[in-house]
């Protein structure tokens, strides 16, 4: 059940997508999401769906992952959609009233727009994850925060951080597996019982798996202290990041689309009105 | 004697129906008969923990039956810690399930779990520490102030005070010194020979299975290879080294005394065996010089 986690789970391959630099991936995805939230009328989401299908298409990323990397946080979406369908009041006759329920026609609208693209935001951030490995993503996140070690903000400790905690989780699923394999080889209840049980029952795993990841932890301190590890400051890298013609050329089409797709702002309301 | 362990037509296939599913066992059956002393070996990724993994209850076949003591273990899931308690499995490096913050109350956790009375616990607590070697006054340390070695031991008493009727162990002595590796193991033979519960030892060290086991069970590709008496398996000393799998270091002196041309046993597989047959060797040797 543990294995199921597929959200920042890294996707293999060498497709165009994979290989643009981590760097441009980071400002597209942030720029996919002001725009989600910039244009978020029927005609502009569709649009941006639609891109992010192309570009899901080009990564050659299976639907079933998306599917399954979408259904834990459908629960969520559900609810807030729900909670919208009821709580927005708009104009006119209400389109269903019973009781002190009313629905809107703008409450409708509002509660699948906004379903849609919270989906449509957790797919693009995990198309991120999909095609770059935790580790190229980190040392992207740290060049672009390089700028603000000028403020003394410690930004390779940050990534070094990150890493490390992203290269863990794996081994730490793989820990609490095996433990909750020996407790319940003991006779522990971890899958029945009342909550106030249940909480109880998770006692054995989690003691064992606190002292096994700070083992771990002072492990790997002392093999990093081993290797002359300083942090950041005149460190050289294994692999460089370069950004090549082709980067340029990705990001030059990915910032037509997203301007196309801004453009519905002025175009929707023409055809609204 | 019935077979206390039986499997029929196990396969086990992870993420069954998932692009990447792998078979980790394919149609193994076998059976154990009460009282034995069973050697598991096999190279990595041979099945054997998933097999034992099986025992118990931890997996469930994708297909076939594992029987315990004659019952389907899976025939109704809401009992299956029944199951639990009568096959005792001590995992690899056990001493990283310990959490209690003492000894005492770390090997009580099984029993408590079984919802035995206290007296009773403290009867089984008692005498599972000292089949393992803790003397008394360990009980009330943590188990966190113990050696290696004897966190390790309070693990294996922490099942063995579940007085299971079958105990599994996989690689109980992995990265053990030699001392703590022939203690453990030989206070398990103790165990076995004085309560007579059946055992089964996953190990790599073919010296081990020699000296412990009654009965060899070879894995191999997810299958079973051989599965026999200890003289018979390693007496197919070529079958083995081909799978990977090694005989005991004496076993492989004998081979290659034969091999020089040497008219000598190779069923031997102890030291003392080993010297036993030197010496008859000898003998026969003078014999034929005296004539």
């Amino acid at each position: 059940m543990l294995r199921d986690i597929t959200i920042g789970q890294h996707f293999p391959g060498n497709s165009v997508v994979h290989r643009m630099d981590p760097r441009m991936k980071l400002l597209v995805t942030v720029l996919y999401i002001v725009v989600l939230f910039a244009a978020s009328n029927p005609l502009g989401l569709a649009l941006s769906i639609g891109l992010l299908a192309l570009l899901y298409v080009a990564a050659k990323i299976p639907l079933k992952l998306i599917t399954k990397s979408l259904k834990p946080i459908m629960p969520v979406v559900l609810f807030t959609a729900i909670l919208n369908l009821f709580f927005i009041t708009g104009q006119g006759q209400p389109l269903f009233h019973w009781w002190f329920l009313k629905i809107y026609e703008e409450g409708v609208r509002y509660a699948v727009l906004m379903a849609v693209r919270v989906l449509a935001l957790i797919a693009g951030t995990s198309l991120l994850t999909y095609t770059t490995s935790p580790i190229v993503l980190t040392d992207a996140i740290e060049r672009v925060l390089n700028p603000l070690a000028k403020l003394h903000l410690p930004v390779h400790e940050l990534a070094m951080m990150m890493t490390i905690a992203l290269r863990f989780i794996p081994t730490l699923i793989e820990e609490t597996d095996k433990i909750m394999n020996a407790q319940k080889a003991r006779g522990a209840q971890l899958d029945s019982g009342t909550l106030k049980q249940r909480i109880q029952a998770l006692v054995p795993v989690l003691i064992p798996l606190f002292i096994s990841a700070f083992r771990r932890a002072d492990e790997l301190a002392m093999a990093m202290e081993c290797r002359c590890y300083r942090g950041g400051e005149g460190r050289t890298r294994l692999k460089v990041l370069h950004c090549g013609a082709r980067d340029w050329l990705c990001l030059a089409v990915c910032l037509a689309a997203f301007a196309a797709v801004l453009s519905t702002r002025w175009i929707w309301q023409g055809i609204a009105l | 004697m019935a077979a206390i362990i039986e499997t029929q037509h196990l396969t086990h296939i992870y993420g069954a129906g998932m692009p990447d599913a792998t078979v980790a066992l394919e149609d193994v059956s076998f059976s154990v008969e009460a009282g034995d002393f069973v050697g598991i070996i096999g190279s990595t990724g041979s099945g054997k923990s998933t097999l034992i993994s099986h025992f118990n209850g931890l997996l469930k076949p994708t297909s076939g039956k594992v029987l315990v003591d004659g019952q389907d273990i899976w025939a109704d899931p809401s009992q299956i810690r029944k199951f639990r308690f009568l096959v005792g499995m001590v995992m690899q490096y056990p001493e990283y399930q310990l959490f209690e913050e003492t000894v005492y109350k770390d090997i009580a956790f099984g029993p408590k779990n079984m919802g035995l009375s206290e007296p009773e616990i403290d009867r089984r607590v008692h005498r599972a520490a000292e089949f393992c070697g803790l003397p008394i006054d360990y009980l009330n340390r943590s188990p966190f102030e113990l050696s290696g070695g004897q966190k390790r031991r309070v693990a294996i008493a922490g099942v063995l005070a579940m007085e299971p009727r079958i105990l599994v162990l996989d690689e109980p002595a992995a990265g053990l010194d030699p001392e703590g590796r022939d203690t453990i193991l030989s206070q398990i033979r103790q165990y076995h020979k004085d309560t007579g519960t059946t055992v089964l030892l996953v190990s790599h060290s073919m010296e081990d299975i020699a000296r412990y086991a009654n009965r060899v069970l070879v894995m191999d590709q997810r299958r079973v290879a051989m599965y026999d008496e200890v003289e018979k398996v390693f007496a197919r000393a070529p079958e083995l080294l081909e799978l990977g799998l090694s005989v005991p270091q004496v076993t492989k002196i004998f081979l290659k005394l034969r091999e020089m041309g040497l008219d000598i046993a190779t069923d031997v597989y102890t030291t003392p065996y080993a010297v036993k047959t030197v010496l008859k060797a000898l003998e026969a040797k003078k014999e034929a010089a005296g004539c």
